[in-house]
């Protein structure tokens, strides 16, 4: 069972991937569904199994490397924490994967679709159950792999093929970032298994690398890591543009993998975290900070679907802070929750654009929710439980993470509190006006567009609504136990928190006011949305054209990308440019180029020596014999 | 007098003479049976080699040792591989006369007087018979322009070197007392750094140089190659260097083995200017007689620095690539001598394409010999050139290892011309069918060049033998 979660995905890939074209589509599509759902069906027995009854284990597999003092061995690790997130990802991926099978039917190259897929929740797989860092890295490095593939899944389209380079690339960063942590946990603690690292860690307290406290340095590397792969505030530039792969490819990316993997390396280190108190500052700020960036951005784009990225991008910024704050198991209770409400969002969102022929501009919708009502609800259910209105999913989690930065009582719990707010304003009204935009008013799509709007298969409508009774469920189902008065039964060791965080329990104590605060300005923002888009629609384009200087900013995004353009792509496109022409072109290839006619110089003038004549080969003799005598005699003589 | 000691230049002497009475007396064209007569004698000459004592005879005129033993072998193999060659290749040119066989005979002679020589008088005997010989080879084909003037050159320029080689001797006559090896030897010991040995010394090497084709005695050598007749032009380049390079060594590293540090300049800048030469002037040619002759200069330069490096590991390389050089050589030149089209001989580096299609089996052969002179792993001329370059870096010559890397880099250049050519060209039609003995020649140094590395280990003991009995 805790075996066949794992590699259930890893089979299916490798049925579809290698043996597609033999065994045809169908059979291969649905090879891998059926391998994703035994490996959920695994995966969610072995969720219940080690949250529920402690059976916690670690299988091993097999050595990996083992040079001199470095040991690495392949194995699952099955904590709570592991295992919430297995249960949670094959789950969320069989959805996906079955919703697949319906949205991709027209797409000529299905086998290889689901063949990365797969895979893709593969390595997801083996990066939440690896019990070293470096296993994490591997599947941390498959993910980024499997996300290059499927972002650049139309591969004919020149602008995938940007993302896909792209998401790559940024992804290399935050990479680059990791990889230094884990030399420096292998420096510092001589070992990059898990249980060395956290048994060791109140042992390095004192020690510091160029004057700096050395958990507080690998704390931070390893959240510049996990900011690459979770999109946070400066590496976050990929996200929106990952949209050009596959919708089901945006909703595993956004839900259930990849992004979450940031806050997943974030819970698992926290024995380590908790020892670093700056590092926790910085994530704090930056996940608060990303968190309103990405809802100022998501207010104004007009993709239905970068809309939702840029929700994911903010939902992640509260995981972060959460985590900042000390309140991990609020963190990974978000992001459970999340996966089930923003899956929903994107399958929704894809049903939305199938119906309108693949139309993704909200701008060109409208006037739809009566001929689509499954996908009209569960769009409602999705946004409610996003906007955290009570009793659905979100509301719980979310909820819980405001009120653990204000019980945090430091300056920089009290920025993220604040900035939660105001960000819970926004995703509360950028959601709204989606739906509105999307599915009210008056048609705006052309007549031949409009005739064509149906409802979507079966297949796609079933994971639709078992993810909306997720999403109104998981919250109320699981908060009691994953941050409710029973949460060190439920977590036990796989997460930490240090003698002086009671966090956990401070957030039963905070003010009156402040769970009812996110509520209210997320009605509010939804109110706002109603009376815009709604009552008054002439409003929004006055206020464009108004405050002009702040539209053009939010809707270019900030101007992150025009900015990474001029710091680091165009003086590197010149340096490269230089080192091609200058440095390859003329100097690498000019040297054999060079001695290359040299010899062919040299060789003319040896041959034009043979002149034919005698006399001219005597004189040269002589001439020879001089020069040898004269050096024999200096030879001699010296 | 320890006459049993000669044998072997006595039975290729008398055979000699057998053979040109025994041509002459019959009315029919006799050249074949001499031929085989005169290969017979050379064989029989081998064995007496084999069985050869060691000592001097005839005053001191003559030594023969494990040195000389390994020289004679190669000469006669060089010599039976050059009367292989020519014996078909005359006959379609219509230059089937029987005195071929006696000419190549009497030039071995004078080689294997001169590998045994152990006296500045027999060494000039051996040489001039050698060379007579030689230059009525080069003109062979008398009624050829480029034939005769090969021959005249050669000849012209051959006296110079003879002359420069005569004065050598009387100066170190002169001011040694002697002509003898042994006594030369003891004089210079006793009175090292007397300018006029060492003077007498330089001309001595000069004329030798002209006789194995090192810069800057060189410059005959692209027009005889050239302009004489192929399978001549064939064992030129065998025989004779081998002979000319073992005498070389033989006279440095014994009688002048004190001056070693003088000569050594001398040597440096003769394998120097030699490989360069070789490696470059090779390039733009055409011809591809001319080109081996460029390339023998080259590998004249190689071989050299084995010299040039006077160690024990110098000379053993000097030894194994001589011998490795004489294979690949013969193999190269059969390949040549088998280019005919039509009756026609060809020449040119052209004249090759399409052949790995055509005749895929000498086109193989070939790219193993070019492949092999180019010193590719494994075949044997890159053990050569290991053995050498290994001495020099030993001996701390990094100068002539360097330049001795570099010009086979760029030597590379024109052997891969040549099989790029018989690959990849396009054919200009099939050669003639080639002759059953050039097949033999082809397939034996091709086995020899392609498979050295497999069994080094008889050839390497010869020439650690050789090396001890020369170095004492």
């Amino acid at each position: 069972m805790f075996v066949g979660a794992i590699f259930f995905p890893l089979l299916g890939a490798c049925i579809a991937g290698f043996f597609g074209r033999l065994i045809g589509d169908r059979a291969a599509q649905w090879a891998t569904v059926v391998c994703m759902a035994l490996a959920a069906a695994c995966g969610v027995a072995a969720f219940f199994q080690v949250g529920f009854a402690e059976a916690d284990r670690t299988l091993e597999i097999g050595t990996w490397i083992d040079v001199g003092g470095l040991q690495v061995v392949w194995a699952l690790r099955y904590d709570t924490l592991s295992a919430v997130m297995v249960g949670m990802v094959t789950f969320i991926s069989t959805l996906i994967h079955l919703y697949s099978v319906g949205y991709m039917s027209h797409d000529p190259t299905r086998p290889r679709f689901f063949a990365y897929l797969s895979l893709f929740t593969f390595m997801m797989l083996m990066l939440v159950t690896a019990n070293d860092l470096l296993q994490l890295f591997f599947g941390w490095e498959g993910v980024g792999l499997c996300s290059y593939l499927l972002i650049g899944y139309y591969y004919e389209r020149e602008s995938a093929n940007r993302a896909a380079m792209k998401a790559f690339i940024v992804n290399r960063v935050g990479d680059f970032f990791f990889m230094l942590g884990m030399a420096l946990t292998f420096w510092t603690f001589g070992s990059i298994n898990f249980d060395d690292i956290f048994l060791s860690v109140p042992e390095a307290v004192g020690k510091t690398i160029g004057g700096m406290p050395v958990l507080e340095v690998i704390g931070v590397l390893l959240f510049l890591g996990a900011c690459g792969k979770s999109a946070q505030l400066g590496l976050h530039t990929w996200l929106p543009d990952a949209m050009e792969g596959p919708t089901p490819v945006s909703a595993l990316i956004h839900a259930a993998t990849m992004v979450t993997a940031g806050v997943f390396l974030m819970a698992r280190m926290s024995p380590l975290m908790e020892y670093a108190p700056v590092a926790l500052a910085i994530v704090t700020i930056v996940g608060a900070s990303t968190a309103v960036f990405a809802a100022t951005i998501g207010c104004v784009q007009n993709d239905i679907k970068r809309i939702i990225a840029y929700s994911t991008c903010s939902q992640l910024g509260y995981m972060f802070f959460a985590v900042g704050v000390g309140a991990y198991q609020g963190a990974v209770f978000h992001l459970f929750t999340h996966a089930f409400f923003k899956a929903l969002l994107f399958l929704g969102a894809g049903s939305v654009i199938h119906a309108m022929s693949d139309e993704q501009d909200i701008r060109k919708m409208g006037g739809i929710w009566n001929k689509i009502p499954v996908t009209y609800a569960v769009m409602w259910i999705g946004s409610l439980a996003l906007a955290g209105v009570p009793l659905f999913a979100g509301f719980y989690s979310k909820d819980f993470v405001l009120e653990a930065a204000f019980a945090a009582h430091t300056g920089v719990g009290l920025y993220a509190f604040v900035a939660g707010l105001i960000a819970a304003f926004l995703t509360a009204f950028y959601s709204w006006r989606l739906l509105i935009l999307v599915f009210h008013g008056a048609p705006r799509a052309d007549a031949h567009t409009m005739e064509h709007v149906h409802e979507s298969p079966a297949v796609m409508l079933i994971p639709l609504l078992v993810l909306a009774a997720g999403a109104i469920f998981a919250g109320a189902v699981f908060a009691p136990y994953f941050v409710g008065h029973g949460f060190e039964e439920f977590w036990r060791d796989s997460i930490f928190n240090g003698p002086d965080n009671d966090i956990m329990h401070a957030v039963h104590e905070v003010p009156g006011w402040v769970p009812l605060a996110p509520t209210v300005l997320g009605v509010l923002g939804i109110v706002l949305a109603g009376l815009l888009y709604l009552v008054f629609p002439a409003v929004p384009g006055r206020l464009a054209t108004q405050f002009q200087g702040i539209y053009l900013f939010l809707l270019n995004k900030w101007y992150f990308d025009e900015l990474y353009d001029h710091i680091f792509i165009q003086p590197f496109r010149r340096l490269s440019v230089f080192l091609w022409k200058t440095g390859d072109a003329k100097i690498i290839d000019g040297m054999p180029n060079g001695v290359a006619e040299i010899a062919v110089d040299v060789a003319r003038g040896a041959v034009r020596l043979q002149s034919g004549r005698v006399a001219n080969y005597a004189f040269a003799m002589i001439i020879g014999l001089v020069v040898f005598i004269s050096v024999y005699l200096f030879g001699a003589l010296r | 007098m320890n006459w049993t000691l000669l044998l072997p230049e006595i039975v290729l002497g008398v055979s000699g003479l057998i053979a040109i009475v025994a041509g002459v007396i019959p009315k029919r064209d006799t050249t074949f049976p001499v031929a085989l007569g005169v290969l017979g004698a050379m064989l029989l000459a081998a064995v007496l080699v084999i069985g050869q004592g060691e000592g001097t005879a005839m005053g001191g005129q003559y030594a023969a040792d494990a040195f000389t033993r390994f020289a004679k072998l190669l000469v006669l193999l060089g010599a039976a591989g050059g009367l292989v060659l020519s014996l078909d290749w005359n006959e379609k040119e219509g230059l089937s006369r029987f005195e071929f066989p006696v000419l190549i005979l009497f030039a071995t002679l004078g080689m294997m007087v001169l590998v045994s020589a152990n006296d500045l008088m027999s060494l000039y005997l051996g040489l001039e018979l050698m060379s007579l010989a030689l230059y009525v080879m080069a003109a062979f084909n008398r009624d050829d322009g480029r034939s005769a003037e090969a021959g005249l050159k050669y000849f012209v320029l051959g006296a110079l070197a003879s002359g420069l080689l005569l004065y050598g001797a009387s100066l170190i006559y002169g001011f040694s007392g002697t002509t003898n090896f042994d006594r030369i030897a003891d004089a210079v010991d006793s009175s090292a750094g007397n300018l006029g040995v060492v003077v007498g010394l330089v001309f001595v090497i000069a004329g030798l140089a002209f006789k194995i084709s090192a810069v800057p005695f060189h410059m005959w050598t692209p027009d005889v190659y050239e302009g004489a007749p192929t399978p001549v032009t064939g064992f030129f380049a065998a025989a004779p260097k081998v002979a000319g390079l073992l005498l070389l060594a033989r006279v440095l590293q014994g009688p002048f083995a004190a001056l070693a540090p003088a000569w050594q300049q001398v040597i440096v800048l003769a394998s120097l200017g030699s490989m360069l030469l070789g490696a470059f002037a090779a390039i733009g040619q055409t011809n591809i007689k001319r080109l081996m002759a460029y390339s023998s200069i080259g590998h004249v330069g190689y071989a050299l620095m084995g010299l040039a490096v006077g160690s024990d590991a110098g000379m053993r390389g000097l030894l194994l690539y001589i011998a490795i050089y004489l294979f690949m050589n013969l193999g190269a030149f059969a390949v040549l001598v088998a280019m005919r089209r039509g009756g026609r001989a060809l020449e040119g580096v052209d004249d090759l394409a399409g052949l790995g299609r055509t005749d895929p089996g000498m086109a193989l052969a070939m790219a193993v010999f070019m492949f092999s002179m180019a010193g590719i792993p494994p075949l044997a001329g890159f053990f050569g050139k290991l053995y050498v370059f290994l001495a020099a870096v030993q001996g701390g010559y990094w100068t002539l290892a360097v330049v001795g890397v570099l010009a086979s880099v760029v030597s590379a250049y024109y052997y891969l011309r040549i099989i790029k050519v018989m690959y990849f060209d396009d054919s200009a039609g099939a050669m003639d069918p080639r002759p059953a003995g050039l097949s033999v020649v082809l397939a034996g140094s091709g086995l020899f060049t392609a498979l050295f590395f497999l069994f080094p280990a008889p050839i390497l003991a010869a020439a650690q033998a050789a090396v001890a009995a020369l170095m004492g």
